[in-house]
């Protein structure tokens, strides 16, 4: 299989904070909003650089998301960001009326999602986070899987007129793609070609995806991995293509079962090319305090457990 | 800018257009619509700076109204029809399947005047904030207006939002309150009781002024006492003391006409008491 090449381990949400300040050097057009976490959102760069253009809300997060829809919509690139948890769940109708319904180009950055958050626990780690925005009409939901990745799709939101959802996370991961990758919002990435199952991961699984890839490679197996970076819209054509060649697939993800990109991959599959699918999710569960891979082996999303269920896909062709 | 007859004129036909917009709906909310008719229109004909000719949803170069309060969108409506934002004929194809006049104010039907969607409580005055922020960091000297629900203060947006202007010293925006004392389970303070609503917003920050919400002279009086109290680094509220229903002698005062639309026959006793002034859509 295709070898990845950890450059070292480096936080998605420096990546976010990079190409923030980058696409803020780029376009004086963009203004940043943070609710008290700028430092741990990685915008304090950006607020650094342009104190004109940021704006400091406090612990507010609702008065955060309208003030971005006002701005955006007298004519500013707008990115707001928190923690997942406070910029989905915390205010879901202000993003639901005044972004989503609203039109306005306001980017919901979403900090510290999922289970690999890690020790601050449940209240903190939302894995509800991508069922919530992918339920919004014309929101689209971006998760990028390092560091690169999500300095490539800031920059590429950034481009992008209308609201949008990106997820990254806290703790340091391995950081493998391309630092000079253009990032295409609603593009699958097909990392490493295979014949026997899919692996679909998105964030920080894709990494567990590749050391899957090659745990099965080494039993024999041929498993081919996509990057679903973007969510929504899913990139519907290249998900059904790889099935079509595989007959199988798996798809993992730190989030609840209930709406994230498992469903609907399933969803995807069961009207376009009906095949056996295996989901590695969190479940239904909430979260809980630990080291990321204590979670991601507890709550079974790490790279023994994708194999494994890549194997059980395999065996119900 | 209109006279201060002309203003009644104009309101009178608002409050029938009101009247027979939720009749025609057979739903709607006519209690806050009659309460804030007078001083809204004065805003749209005597206040504002804006051309319905050139206008953008961004707002620029023009003073911008966020109705943060959304169900009243039946003077909202009206007012804009009247201004010249689209035919009134529209103004009856209000809540009916297919119209842009949903019951709401929304974006998505390129109505001409609307700017941001509302109708979930609390989140105008954050919308409007933005929007002087967007005018300053533009350098646009224009004038953002917003109007709240004394009911709707019970949102803790609204505070949050109330810290937020005065720290960034957002000067450039006019906020009212229609300040009826109602809403839809009853009195405010029965329901709710959201207390001394002057002074709390005189603690978070603001500058307060309050005037008679359906006597002219002091509506146009209370927003040149406003726009004087601009870039003054505070901003600026002003309280309008009003009647739910104000206008009609069966809706005023009360909470009943909140959200419901009158039957025909009380849509004629109603409408007995409006002069058509310009002419019913």
């Amino acid at each position: 299989m295709k070898q990845f090449l950890n450059l070292g381990n480096k936080d998605t949400r420096s990546g976010f904070g990079a190409g923030l300040l980058e696409a803020g050097k780029e376009d004086s057009n963009i203004v940043a909003m943070a609710a008290d976490l700028a430092s741990s959102v990685k915008m304090d760069a950006f607020a650094k650089e342009f104190p004109d253009r940021f704006f400091q809300c406090g612990i507010a997060e609702a008065n955060m998301i309208g003030v971005a829809s006002g701005l955006a919509i007298g004519g500013k690139t707008v990115f707001a960001g928190s923690f997942a948890e406070f910029v989905t769940g915390r205010v879901y109708d202000q993003i639901r009326q005044e972004v989503a319904y609203g039109n306005a180009n306001v980017k919901v950055c979403a900090s510290h999602a999922g289970l690999t958050l890690g020790e601050d626990g449940a209240t903190h780690q939302t894995m509800e986070d991508i069922a919530l925005m992918r339920a919004l009409p014309g929101m689209v939901v971006i998760n990028p899987c390092d560091y690169n990745q999500t300095k490539a799709a800031t920059l590429a939101v950034a481009k992008y007129k209308g609201p949008v959802y990106l997820r990254f996370g806290r703790p340091a991961v391995p950081n493998f793609t391309p630092a000079d990758q253009v990032f295409e919002i609603g593009k699958a990435i097909t990392l490493n070609e295979g014949s026997d199952v899919t692996i679909f991961a998105t964030g920080h699984l894709v990494w567990e995806g590749i050391q899957a890839c090659q745990m099965l490679e080494d039993e024999g197996i041929s498993a081919e991995l996509i990057d679903i970076a973007t969510i929504k819209p899913l990139d519907t054509e290249a998900v059904i293509a790889s099935v079509k060649k595989t007959g199988a697939a798996v798809c993992a993800e730190e989030h609840n079962t209930a709406g994230g990109l498992g469903e609907l991959i399933c969803m995807t599959l069961a009207t376009g090319y009906p095949a056996p699918v295996e989901l590695v999710t969190g479940g239904d569960r909430f979260g809980q305090s630990g080291t990321p891979s204590e979670l991601l082996k507890a709550y079974g999303l790490d790279a023994a457990h994708i194999a494994a269920a890549a194997k059980k896909a395999i065996s119900r062709k | 800018m209109a006279s201060i007859e002309e203003l009644k004129k104009i309101s009178s036909q608002v409050r029938r257009d009101i009247i027979r917009m939720v009749t025609g709906a057979k739903s709607g909310h006519p209690g806050g619509s009659m309460s804030s008719a007078d001083f809204l229109t004065a805003l749209y004909f005597g206040v504002m700076e804006h051309d319905p000719a050139t206008w953008t949803r961004d707002g620029r170069g023009q003073d911008v109204f966020i109705l943060s309060a959304g169900h009243l969108s039946p003077v909202y409506y009206s007012l804009l029809a009247r201004s010249g934002y689209f035919p009134v004929s529209e103004l009856g194809t209000f809540r009916h399947f297919g119209t842009r006049l949903q019951g709401h104010p929304s974006v998505d039907t390129g109505l001409k005047g609307v700017f941001q969607a509302s109708g979930s409580l609390g989140q105008g005055l954050s919308a409007a904030a933005g929007f002087a922020l967007e005018k300053k960091l533009d350098n646009d000297p224009k004038t953002v207006y917003t109007l709240l629900g004394d009911g709707e203060c019970e949102e803790g947006q609204i505070w949050e939002a109330a810290m937020f202007c005065a720290h960034h010293k957002i000067d450039n925006m006019i906020a009212m309150v229609d300040w009826n004392n109602q809403q839809i389970d009853g009195n405010i303070d029965d329901v709710a009781g959201v207390g001394d609503l002057p002074e709390k917003w005189k603690v978070f920050g603001w500058t307060v002024l309050e005037c008679d919400g359906h006597d002219f002279n002091e509506i146009l009086k209370g927003f040149a006492a406003a726009k004087a109290e601009l870039g003054k680094g505070k901003p600026v509220i002003i309280m309008m003391k009003s009647d739910m229903g104000h206008g009609v002698d069966f809706m005023a005062g009360t909470n009943a006409w909140h959200g419901k639309a009158p039957n025909e026959e009380q849509c004629k006793v109603a409408l007995s008491q409006l002069e058509e002034t310009l002419g019913d859509y």
